[in-house]
């Protein structure tokens, strides 16, 4: 049994309290208050309609909300949901909530669900995002009915999203986990999943959780134990993602807990994905993506400038980082103008697999790597926008697999910078 | 008289050879004492030559831009000269203990000074070498966040960042090798009171417009165009 040291004697007591159950659904939560009402309503609906016979528990790990949140979790009652669904569970639906920290830590909420998922004895479990204001009773059910009765052990979702949300998943880490663990995972950074109770015990013991990653990212960590674990992975069709608004500020988090992660496991796992040639489908239930055409206001010009900006300035850090090759190439194209700029598929590829051994060499702080990424995925990003501005749902489909095939064919690049250790 | 001198001679010779005797034993042991230094130094430069290449030292100090400033110079590699360093300071101990047999008088206490010196020379260099890792390891952060952040000119930034750490290490470089202390902190003083000045001057005055610009951006700038800006990149 994991070291369960760092959960309260009051969230014990309560785990105590409930027993033993067949569905246990993670909440991580921090300030979602405008939202979470509904979020539960609705995981509630989905379990009642679907799993009206199971025991189930919803966990709630806060991260210090001061707006309430943990209270709107265990204050919303079965019989608020009851006239909506129409069905009536058979046994009680228990929700309770425990605060971890004084700070939002995605990689302590998910161990506190792991762990709490374990002394309960969790057959199938899921993790929802407090964040989906479009999350629908169904979404409880397409992720726990795979786990629950076919018998998988992860269920990473798919989405409809907008063409360009999400690029950072699609130009960076849907390709990259693809050429280098074999497995075509839309979403490997997941928000929405569903897992079995053994993969969350056996990914509570082999983590680490007092390293860096654990803090962040821990989603990551999860679908790529998952893979390298050979567990039975399969993907579902959800719906609609909520198109979140971001600030520039929030690309560096996000390059940290995705690919600074990714990197990070790319050391531990070389023995893995060293071996592996190509990539294989998963299971699907649902559409594998749905790809939304509106037109979508951009700023070019600020991607534009922030890449010329990054590549002028940061040309001693990229010395360190890349290849000549790439660093001439780079300031090559850093002074083309908005119209003839291209960061071309090859070059974005070889950029990549450069950085991930640059931060496995620890050729500068790994963390200053990965900032450096920045500016360059930026010049990326405009180049996927221009590239597919009247782009149809398939043409952009096209245009991943072209990039994600290029990623697969320069893998042996990649395995040649690993290896060549100083 | 003759056999006066002859025998004034024979005392001299034999003083002399009395006092060779007397010294000859020191002489011998101060010779071994060179010797067994030599070799402990080598050894000593080899074992750490070793270790620093194991430890990638050498990446570390380009890290700290130290290898750029002994490239410049037309100087070995810092796992090189650091080796070198320490072989030499091992050899010159060792030099100075066996001098320090011959019972020299005055040559004693400036022994016994060097002695005391050397472990202020350690932590010196120590502080040197940890200043300049800082100064580059915040230089390129401050340059990483202004460019992530789009902030106008990052490379001043960067280098105003890096210069003042540089005048603060130099400052407790010298100190610490008690080295001029006063003048050190005129300097110092002189030195990090211009930069706040020049960078106050160059961005009170020089930067206006661009200092205007960048809070205007900051804080005034149109919503729209805010939530034009990125896209969820996940």
């Amino acid at each position: 049994m994991e070291d369960e040291s760092f959960l309260t004697d009051d969230f014990f007591r309560q785990l105590i309290n409930v027993g033993e159950v067949d569905i246990l659904v993670g909440l991580p939560t921090h300030n979602n208050a405008k939202t979470i009402g509904t979020i539960v309503h609705n995981v509630r609906s989905g379990i009642l309609g679907a799993f009206p016979r199971e025991r189930a528990v919803i966990i709630n790990a806060d991260g210090g909300s001061r707006d309430g949140t943990p209270e709107l979790v265990t204050g919303i009652s079965i019989d608020d949901v009851r006239p909506a669904s129409g069905v009536y569970a058979l046994r009680t639906l228990h929700a309770i909530s425990t605060k971890y920290g004084s700070a939002p830590q995605s990689g302590v909420a998910l161990r506190t669900i792991l762990a709490a998922a374990e002394l309960l004895r969790a057959k199938a479990c899921i993790v929802v995002s407090p964040e989906s204001e479009t999350i629908a009773p169904e979404w409880i059910s397409n992720l726990l009915r795979p786990v629950y009765r076919d018998g998988f052990d992860l269920v990473s979702p798919t989405y409809r999203r907008h063409k360009f949300d999400g690029l950072l998943m699609t130009n960076l880490l849907y390709p990259m986990v693809r050429a280098l663990y074999g497995v075509r995972i839309r979403e490997s950074y997941m928000s929405e999943f569903g897992f079995s109770g053994r993969l969350g015990s056996q990914f509570l013991h082999a983590n680490g959780w007092k390293d860096g990653t654990a803090a962040s990212g821990a989603e990551l960590c999860f679908t790529l134990a998952a893979i390298t674990g050979e567990c039975r992975i399969c993907q579902c069709f959800l719906g609609e993602k909520d198109h979140v608004e971001r600030r520039a500020a929030d690309l560096v988090p996000a390059l940290r807990q995705t690919v600074g992660v990714l990197f990070s496991a790319l050391d531990s796992d070389f023995s893995k994905w060293s071996k592996i040639v190509g990539s294989h489908e998963v299971p699907t239930i649902g559409s594998e993506q749905e790809i939304v055409l509106d037109p979508l206001r951009v700023n070019r010009k600020r991607l534009h400038q922030m890449f010329a900006t990054g590549v002028a300035e940061l040309e001693s850090v990229f010395q360190a980082i890349l290849s000549p090759a790439t660093v001439a190439e780079l300031h090559r194209i850093a002074v083309l103008g908005e119209d003839e700029f291209r960061y071309p598929a090859e070059l974005w590829v070889r950029t990549v697999y450069e950085f991930a051994a640059a931060y496995q060499k620890s050729v500068i702080n790994r963390d200053h790597i990965i900032q450096a990424l920045a500016p360059l995925f930026r010049g990326r990003v405009f180049t996927f926008i221009v590239e597919n501005r009247n782009a149809s749902a398939n043409d952009v489909a096209n245009n991943i697999e072209g990039l994600c095939l290029e990623f697969e064919r320069l893998k042996p690049y990649l395995l040649e910078m690993w290896k060549s250790r100083e | 008289m003759r056999e006066m001198i002859i025998g004034e001679l024979t005392q001299a010779v034999h003083d002399l050879a009395r006092g060779f005797a007397h010294y000859l034993p020191r002489l011998i042991v101060m010779l071994i004492l060179v010797l067994a230094g030599w070799l402990i130094a080598y050894i000593a430069k080899v074992i750490l030559r070793s270790i620093l290449r194991l430890i990638r030292f050498d990446r570390l100090s380009e890290n700290a831009g130290a290898s750029q400033l002994l490239n410049k110079a037309a100087l070995p590699s810092a796992t090189e000269m650091l080796s070198r360093f320490v072989f030499w300071v091992t050899w010159l101990g060792f030099i100075l203990l066996g001098v320090s047999v011959l019972g020299i008088l005055g040559l004693q206490d400036q022994i016994a000074r060097f002695f005391f010196f050397l472990p202020r020379l350690f932590i010196a260099v120590l502080i040197l070498f940890l200043g300049l890792l800082a100064a580059s390891f915040f230089s390129r952060a401050a340059l990483l966040a202004a460019v992530n952040a789009n902030v106008p000119s990052p490379r001043v930034l960067s280098m105003a960042v890096r210069s003042i750490i540089i005048v603060f290490v130099l400052s407790i470089f010298f100190e610490e090798l008690g080295l001029a202390e006063q003048t050190m902190l005129v300097a110092f003083g002189i030195a990090f009171g211009a930069l706040m000045l020049g960078l106050a001057i160059a961005f009170g005055i020089g930067g206006r417009e661009l200092a205007q610009r960048f809070l205007e951006d900051k804080f005034v700038r149109d919503k729209k165009q805010q939530d034009e800006d990125e896209l969820s990149p996940l």
